[in-house]
């Protein structure tokens, strides 16, 4: 069996900024582990020296011209987000006022 | 229901060329079908038919003044709504971009739109494209229109289910682990994942970016052979968009020739495990593709067993950073717990309430699969399997010039029958995803009735990367000999929906 505990599922999905209730972490708990389970096979099916494949058609040093191109007027960026002045995204405290 | 709208893309452009038929008429004919029967089959998340018919009035009036037109000009079409459009709202199935109306078109949004092609509507999907049966839509599910009870595939089950109910001869996918091939499987239709890159991505949400490929969704190879290449080509806007022409599909679909082609049959992906029915007909066409000149060979790919491991350990990792940008700040939704509370519990409480279950489970599999203590041993690995699958890819063709297999195991399923086994869900992948893994083009086409369940099966093509050209070419010739065996289309033994509305 996997290590995948309720407890562990809270913890990634703290790091993932999802709040779980209860019953949520339960159950992912119990799906994940099984699904963690049978993706382990992976660990297995590579013998010896493999180099890892990140990018399925290889390509380097992509660039364009560096010519300024028509983007995004400041209200145009702004205008999908919930709450915004002076020109910026407003957004809640960063850091805990504690 | 008017005969229009049954007729294929290709018939319908040479009417709209020659004036017998206006773009406004066919584009209405195709809202008027939407307004009787999608109240059933729910393929659209969106329909706009003042910006559809306003696009077709305007070819209309180019025509008559004599302009050149691009060669699909006021054809109707759908967009996957995981696509952005200026004009509608983009929500990729989720609650958490409900009502975002983007500021601007994604790449293939504008190629449709410069080629005067008007846009119908934004077509379902599984949240972000997560699932394989469009049951994981936050705003429901669509129907099968052979079956009103079971899925159309996913997560491209609106644009499946739309030109397989006729109301939109094209539509536009996304192919990520099979989401264009395995609703065209349980549809009857036609859908190519083409060649990673050789359709700009700009504008698609992005799911796993080195896996997702837009493409066509039809329901004849010429059709989609057409719209590839609207869509296709080279994208400054994004970086891993192939710089290089794949040439013109339609003229490989008009062939109609396999004399001397080698058609490898990968081991892994047939006999056991799949359906009777699905092989029964699997092997009828393999037998046509002998008799017109074809030598049929067997290939192996040892490392296929462990594609679905791979990809469910890459998929989530690059999803769980791709959603990041879900974060309630520059778009979509935002949730504000009680009391002064921190941007990071804004976060969190906003992720809770817009992703449905599906998109966490794969967000913590992710975050699980690159954390410190598992990433060599999963995320690494599974990155060394791409290599091995990769390998066994360039074996198979070097022995055979196309692959094929059907393309998933089972016909269509009913609705709610997998939806809480994950595992099983994935499984209907199996023979899709290794495509994704390596970077090559896949096709699906009709492959006949599954005699065992009455339901549409099919067969997928395969090709190396940048042979996009072999699958149509292959395609088109099969479809061609189903059509003269049969004396019609596939789509043409699908039941008649009833009309509502």
């Amino acid at each position: 069996m996997s290590e995948i505990t309720p407890d562990l599922v809270r913890h990634l999905a703290n790091l993932a900024r999802i709040d779980v209730n209860d019953q949520e972490v339960e159950l992912f708990a119990e799906q994940i582990s099984l699904i963690v389970d049978s993706m382990a096979t992976v660990k297995a099916a590579v013998q010896g020296d493999v180099p890892a494949t990140s990018h399925p058609i290889p390509m380097s040093n992509v660039f364009r011209e560096d010519v300024v191109e028509p983007s995004l007027t400041q209200a145009e960026a702004l205008s999908g987000s919930a709450d915004s002045g002076d020109g910026r995204f407003r957004v809640h405290a960063i850091l805990d006022g504690e | 229901m008017s005969e229009l709208i049954r007729k294929n893309a290709s018939e319908l452009v040479e009417l709209l060329k020659s004036r017998e038929i206006s773009s406004v008429e066919l584009t209405q004919a195709h809202l008027d079908r939407t307004a009787a029967v999608d109240g059933d089959v729910h393929s659209y998340l969106h329909v706009g038919p003042e910006a559809a018919l306003a696009a077709a009035a305007e070819v209309d009036r180019r025509r008559a003044a004599g302009e050149a037109l691009h060669a699909l000009a006021g054809l109707p079409i759908a967009v996957k709504d995981n696509l952005t459009t200026t004009d509608a709202p983009t929500t990729s199935g989720s609650k958490i971009l409900e009502g975002w109306v983007p500021q601007y078109d994604a790449t293939v949004v504008k190629k449709l739109r410069a080629a005067g092609m008007p846009i119908l509507g934004k077509t379902n999907l599984d949240e972000f494209a997560m699932g394989s049966s469009t049951e994981f839509s936050a705003f429901g599910p669509s129907r099968n229109p052979w079956d009103l009870e079971r899925i159309p595939g996913g997560s491209g089950g609106g644009s499946s289910s739309v030109v397989a109910s006729f109301q939109a001869p094209l539509a536009i996918g996304s192919d990520t682990g099979g989401s264009i091939r395995y609703p065209a499987f349980v549809t009857g239709t036609v859908g190519t994942k083409p060649t990673y890159g050789a359709v700009s991505r700009y504008g698609l949400i992005a799911l796993a970016s080195s896996l997702d490929q837009i493409g066509p969704v039809a329901r004849n190879v010429l059709d989609a052979a057409l719209l590839q290449d609207v869509i296709a080509g080279h994208d400054p806007h994004d970086s891993t968009s192939l710089p290089e022409s794949l040439g013109s599909m339609a003229d490989a679909a008009k062939k109609l020739d396999v004399k001397g082609l080698r058609v490898g049959v990968i081991k892994q992906l047939s006999g056991e495990g799949f359906q009777p029915g699905v092989s029964a007909r699997f092997n009828e066409s393999l037998e046509l593709l002998k008799n017109a000149g074809a030598e049929i060979v067997e290939v192996d790919c040892p490392s296929f067993e462990y594609a679905i491991a791979a990809y469910y350990l890459i998929l989530p990792a690059e999803a769980s950073s791709n959603l990041a940008k879900f974060d309630s700040v520059r778009f979509g939704l935002r949730v504000t717990p009680e009391g002064t509370p921190t941007i990071e519990r804004v976060m969190a409480a906003t992720r809770e309430a817009g992703f449905g279950p599906e998109v966490k489970r794969r967000i913590i599999l992710g975050t699980y699969a690159l954390s410190s203590g598992s990433y060599d041993a999963f995320y690494g690995s599974a990155q060394k399997v791409r290599t091995l699958i990769q390998r066994d890819f360039d074996a198979a063709f070097a022995k055979a010039d196309v692959l094929v297999s059907p393309t998933a195991p089972n016909t269509a399923f009913k609705l709610g029958e997998k939806l809480d086994d994950p595992l099983a869900m994935y499984l209907n992948d199996i023979a899709t995803i290794p495509a994704n893994l390596a970077g090559i083009p896949g096709m699906s086409i009709p492959n006949g009735v599954a005699e065992d369940t009455n339901l549409p099966s099919g067969i997928q093509i395969l090709a190396p990367a940048r042979g996009d050209a072999r699958l149509y070419q292959v395609g088109a010739a099969l479809e061609h000999m189903h059509e003269e065996i049969w004396g019609k289309r596939m789509i043409d033994f699908a039941p008649e929906l009833e009309v509502r509305g």
